[in-house]
């Protein structure tokens, strides 16, 4: 069974339907990438996965297993978080919560993973640094660290690389890809259609009356994909 | 100077009002933290108004007990004021501005119709600036004083890493499954219950000042979250004890002279953190 399965999903809020009837699923270890233009409903079906708004209509099934609270977030960073004064060790470890209930402390199991998942990302030498002197990118990887701590399953990223320069960014690819690589399913909010024919197995395309959903090949055939991929291209 | 001290330090009430500043003091820097950098610092300033029209209508009806009406109406205030400041920035600015005049204007109205006193501009005063009403405390409102911030300690050390997450990012607590409403709520009562307790100390348009101060002065030199957490709390008693002393031995009133050593302190850690280069 998929991790995650989408059945007539209708998204929006109050009396403005952004999306209707939207069917896909997601499979363990799948690298599957959400494009369309500003507005499409992105960001609305991101928040609809994490349950922290209801879909109109239709209904989100976990699967295999997956509980709602193994979904790890990387969301788009706040104006709150710019001038927080917080270390990376204390965010990193912040992820650990989910597990936690109402117990108060961190364990030194908590401690462990954070302090693992820093060495994996990189950055346990900034660990006593604080969170807004880092670069945009170092700040991406604290935040990614804090996710990993929160789940080993599946990680949301909404528009990972916004703000990055070209070679930051490319390492952030290469590291969502490196995550993918070990079993960890991704799904991906993106502008950046090049890189996600790149990296992605498969395409969520939403917005503009035309939804797509299939594999990476299909789309680059199907009448959403060739526009759309095709922009890119001329660009190029 | 050290014998007057001693001399005043035998009556108890300045005994009481020494204690009871610290508790107030250690208690709303432990909040302030979290309310600067979830953005919420004036929801203090809205609340202490409301306080004080609760306060007004207590006198009114004559209560023997004020807090018996103003803590609850202070804390229902607080969840309202919380909630509206989730649906979007500009309605809840709009809320607190709304509730905190409001409240001010009708509880004067009411002091001021209803008056049993001969001094009204001196009740007036009193409540708004606290000039002596910590002095004239009784046993029995310095022991719900210390129960109460003791409580408000234990909720902050119990639920500190919590406070974190969610002041941080509600949005990634909520989606590990964080209960961030009830979070956001346990904040308000929280708040509400120092509001109630500072009035005491500062009077009730001060109380921002006390909440805010050592908060951001702390925010200057420090760089994570524990140890801004740790240096507005003590930076906060530190400077409560000193305007009381001070306002003792120079007879001042008490709560703009506190306030006046936290601005004091927070130039000094602006200085001091320009020098560092933490900016």
């Amino acid at each position: 069974m998929a991790e995650i399965t989408c059945r007539g999903l209708t998204l929006g809020y109050e009396n403005i339907r952004l999306v209707t009837d939207l069917n896909f699923e997601v499979n363990q270890g799948d690298y599957l990438c959400i494009v369309g233009e500003n507005g499409s409903g992105k960001s609305t079906l991101m928040r609809t996965l994490l349950s922290l708004q209801s879909p109109l209509d239709g209904e989100i099934v976990l699967g295999d297993g997956l509980k709602a609270t193994e979904i790890g977030y990387l969301p788009q960073q706040t104006i709150v978080q710019r001038d927080f004064p917080a270390s990376v060790r204390e965010i990193v470890l912040s992820g650990c919560q989910s597990k936690k209930g109402f117990h108060p402390f961190y364990s030194k199991t908590d401690k462990d993973r954070a302090r693992e998942n820093m060495a994996r990302l990189d950055i346990d030498k900034l660990s006593r640094r604080c969170y807004r002197e880092l670069s945009g990118g170092q700040q991406q990887r604290v935040l990614l660290a804090r996710a990993l701590c929160a789940t080993e399953r599946l990680l949301l990223l909404d528009e990972p690389v916004s703000g990055l320069d070209p070679r930051v960014t490319e390492e952030m690819y290469q590291l969502i890809k490196q995550l993918n690589d070990e079993g960890i399913t991704i799904i991906m909010i993106s502008h950046d259609i090049g890189a996600s024919l790149k990296y992605a197995s498969h395409i969520l395309h939403i917005g503009g009356g035309d939804v797509f959903f299939g594999k990476k090949e299909d789309y680059l055939k199907s009448s959403a994909g060739k526009e759309y991929a095709g922009y890119d291209r001329n660009d190029l | 100077m050290l014998d007057k001290l001693i001399y005043y330090f035998q009556y108890p009430f300045v005994r009481y009002a020494l204690i009871v500043g610290v508790l107030i003091a250690l208690c709303s820097s432990l909040l302030g933290v979290t309310l600067v950098l979830k953005r919420f610092s004036f929801i203090g300033d809205g609340l202490s108004h409301v306080a004080f029209g609760a306060m007004a209508v207590a006198s009114v009806l004559n209560l023997t007990d004020q807090m018996v009406l103003v803590l609850p109406v202070t804390m229902v205030s607080a969840i309202l004021l919380l909630r509206a400041g989730q649906n979007t920035r500009i309605k809840g600015d709009a809320a607190i501005a709304m509730i905190s005049v409001g409240a001010l204007a009708i509880g004067y109205l009411l002091m001021n119709i209803f008056s049993t006193s001969s001094n009204l501009s001196g009740d007036v005063c009193s409540t708004l600036f606290g000039s002596t009403s910590i002095l004239t405390l009784r046993q029995s409102e310095v022991w719900v004083c210390v129960v109460l911030s003791c409580i408000v300690m234990v909720v902050f050390v119990l639920f500190y890493n919590k406070i974190f997450a969610v002041t941080f990012d509600e949005s990634f607590a909520q989606a590990v499954g964080t209960k961030v409403n009830f979070y956001n709520l346990l904040l308000a009562v929280i708040i509400a219950v120092i509001i109630v307790l500072a009035m005491n100390l500062v009077g009730s348009l001060l109380i921002s000042a006390l909440v805010i101060f050592p908060a951001l002065s702390a925010m200057r030199l420090f760089r994570s979250f524990l140890s801004v957490t740790i240096c507005s709390a003590v930076l906060s008693v530190i400077c409560a004890v000193t305007g009381i002393l001070i306002s003792i031995l120079a007879g001042t009133p008490v709560g703009s002279t506190i306030v006046a050593i936290d601005i004091l302190a927070f130039f000094l850690f602006t200085l001091m953190g320009k020098l560092a280069g933490v900016e």
